[in-house]
């Protein structure tokens, strides 16, 4: 166990050393530049001196590897630098924009989990039933509608009808938490409707191959209650394969972050790499990216690891 | 009499013609699936609409400010937008967009990523382990956000948005054919070729890649629907097809978001489109894996 959880770390660490050569050779063969954006866009007018200068200043006109090992030796000694653009450290910005982007996730998951499972099941005890094919309509429907438009749907409809927009300014848990809970339920909504989706999918499939086997049968057979052979029996063996979906939704959350964090106005991660990205701030986009895969890395890891404590047939060797 | 059948069937040349074997196939497969045959049709109804644009609706970027924010009519039946454009014509140009992206990103994504897992199962050791560390890291970040980043290296336009959808679905083709490919590849059949001196190619693609093709068209089918979902969001957030072609996700971004209380159909009937069209992919996607799949027969 503590073997298997030791090389996984290693792996994840190898992934994470991968992901940053690879943003770091993205960013560096596009065709914008940090330096046009600082000396006022691709229109500006400056002359060949400023620029070179402004390079050297930078550090930009070191060859590559050296600036990637600049970088990396930085960033391992947790000196995340600052922006290039305006100059502000990373690190405060990280920790402000952090408990956004995760209160995002936490409340996305909890409502895709609380939605999905239940559903799922519903679908595979009444498998085939006109039950079964409208929630299957209804649950794909999560998967084929993007989550960028139920969130304009949700803005249009609270400003035609309900008088209603998003808050501009973010409010915090401690100091306002029904405010708070609003600002993030619907985004949440929105992003926890597709994700509902895939859980409710897997569920339905997994419970139908569980409620199949023979120790079903038996359970039925030696006359346990309905309830207890579907949730004592058949769903505890039939989360296992949704732990992972779980799993994958957590670390996709991060992703969609990007997109509901722009529409809600929220400033979390997400809204800041689009933004850093769109200005070419090279540290700012590297730490951003590295942190996402960190992120994901140790989701898998920790889904891995539950395998063992779900299901005791695991051995990790 | 059915052996006879069996052996008859297995005599090359005694089948029936390709195109009855197809059409009789495409006839089961509506009657036993009837949610597939249904995403089929919308799919269909799609691939017309885009090659039929330039004969149904008018220039989608020709602008009339004089008949701006119009709604829903005879002359406009999806009303107009801020600058008077035709949205009928910027929906039904956006489908060409969003089928082109579609099938191309997943021919070349999936198809090579499936290609380079076949590899790595077949060649394994060294060459393996790189490729799937390599892929381990690709995984690691999150589609979107690698999506964005390759556009923003790339710059805009619409053969670089199939460029970037494809890149992120390599990772997933690859682990699915490599896992087939691993249990082919030690089969008898794979084996029996080696002795008897074929090559490697010839293995690989002959022997082995036929029984890769069902778990990959699962995941390409399942690629479409997703490619069609990022091609619009890398266009919803500026970041995809320059704004001068109609695309879905190009109709909901920032320009036009200011004017959709003002009117709402500039933002209901892009995301209508968005919707059914991954709807459509997903529904025949499903279908195509129930089919596919026999382990999910029946589920």
């Amino acid at each position: 166990m503590l073997q298997y959880t030791l090389r996984r770390l290693f792996l994840g660490l190898l992934t994470a050393l991968l992901v940053s050569i690879i943003v770091f050779v993205i960013l560096r063969i596009a065709p914008g530049d940090v330096v046009d954006v600082i000396l006022g866009g691709e229109d500006a007018f400056y002359s060949q001196e400023t620029e070179e200068l402004l390079r050297e200043q930078l550090g930009l006109n070191k060859p590559l590897y050296e600036q990637y090992f600049i970088f990396m030796f930085d960033f391992v000694r947790l000196d995340w630098g600052e922006s290039l653009v305006d100059s502000k450290p990373i690190w405060p910005q990280i920790q402000q924009k952090l408990p956004i982007t995760l209160q995002l996730a936490i409340m996305t998951v909890s409502l895709a989990v609380l939605f999905g499972i239940p559903v799922g099941v519903i679908m595979a005890l009444r498998q085939d039933s006109s039950l079964d094919y409208f929630l299957r309509i209804v649950s794909l429907g999560g998967l084929s509608i993007p989550s960028f438009w139920t969130g304009t749907m949700i803005i249009l409809i609270g400003t035609l009808y309900f008088n209603w927009s998003p808050r501009l300014e973010y409010v915090s848990p401690f100091e306002d938490p029904r405010g708070n809970f609003i600002m993030f339920l619907w985004p949440a909504l929105a992003t926890g409707w597709v994700s509902q989706a895939t859980k409710a999918r897997m569920m339905r499939s997994t419970m139908l191959e569980v409620l199949r086997q023979d120790y079903i049968r038996t359970a039925h057979a030696k006359g346990l209650r309905y309830m207890v052979v579907v949730y004592r029996h058949a769903m505890k063996n039939a989360l296992l394969p949704v732990v992972t979906i779980i799993g994958i939704t957590v670390a996709l959350t991060v992703g969609g972050s990007v997109i509901m964090e722009t529409i809600f106005l929220l400033p979390g991660m997400g809204s800041f790499l689009v933004y850093s990205l769109s200005r070419w701030d090279y540290p700012a986009v590297q730490t951003l990216v590295l942190f996402f895969a960190g992120w994901i890395v140790v989701t898998n890891l920790l889904v891995d690891l539950s395998y063992g404590w779900l299901d005791p047939r695991v051995r990790y060797d | 009499m059915a052996a006879q059948e069996g052996i008859d069937i297995l005599r090359r040349g005694d089948r029936a013609p390709l195109g009855v074997r197809m059409y009789k196939g495409t006839v089961t497969f509506l009657r036993r699936k009837p949610l597939g045959a249904a995403g089929a049709l919308i799919i269909l109804f799609m691939i017309v609409l885009a090659l039929a644009a330039p004969l149904i609706a008018g220039d989608p970027n020709e602008w009339n400010l004089s008949d701006n924010f119009l709604a829903p009519s005879s002359q406009y039946w999806m009303g107009t937008n801020d600058v008077g454009q035709d949205i009928w014509a910027q929906i039904v140009n956006g489908a060409r967009v969003s089928l082109y992206v579609g099938i191309l990103s997943v021919a070349f994504g999936s198809g090579s990523g499936g290609l380079l897992g076949l590899a790595s199962a077949y060649y394994g050791g060294k060459v393996d382990v790189v490729m799937q560390r390599i892929m381990d890291a690709l995984m690691s970040i999150p589609t979107l956000i690698l999506a964005l980043a390759i556009m923003a290296a790339l710059g805009g336009s619409v053969n670089n948005v199939v460029l970037a959808i494809g890149i992120v679905q390599i990772p997933r083709a690859n682990r699915i054919v490599r896992s087939q490919a691993l249990a082919v590849k030690e089969s008898e059949f794979a084996l029996a070729a080696r002795s008897i001196g074929a090559g490697d190619m010839r293995i690989m693609l002959q022997h082995i890649m036929p029984q890769c093709v069902a778990p990959w068209l699962i995941i390409a089918s399942a690629g479409l629907g997703t490619a069609i979902i990022s091609e619009a969001s890398l266009s919803f957030l500026g970041m995809g097809v320059p704004p001068t072609t109609p695309t879905w996700g190009g109709m909901l971004s920032q320009r036009g978001r200011e004017y959709f209380a003002l009117a709402p159909q500039m933002a209901i009937f892009p995301g209508i489109a968005i919707s059914l069209a991954v709807y459509g992919f997903n529904l025949f996607g499903d279908a195509l894996r129930d089919v596919l799949d026999p382990r999910l027969r029946g589920t």
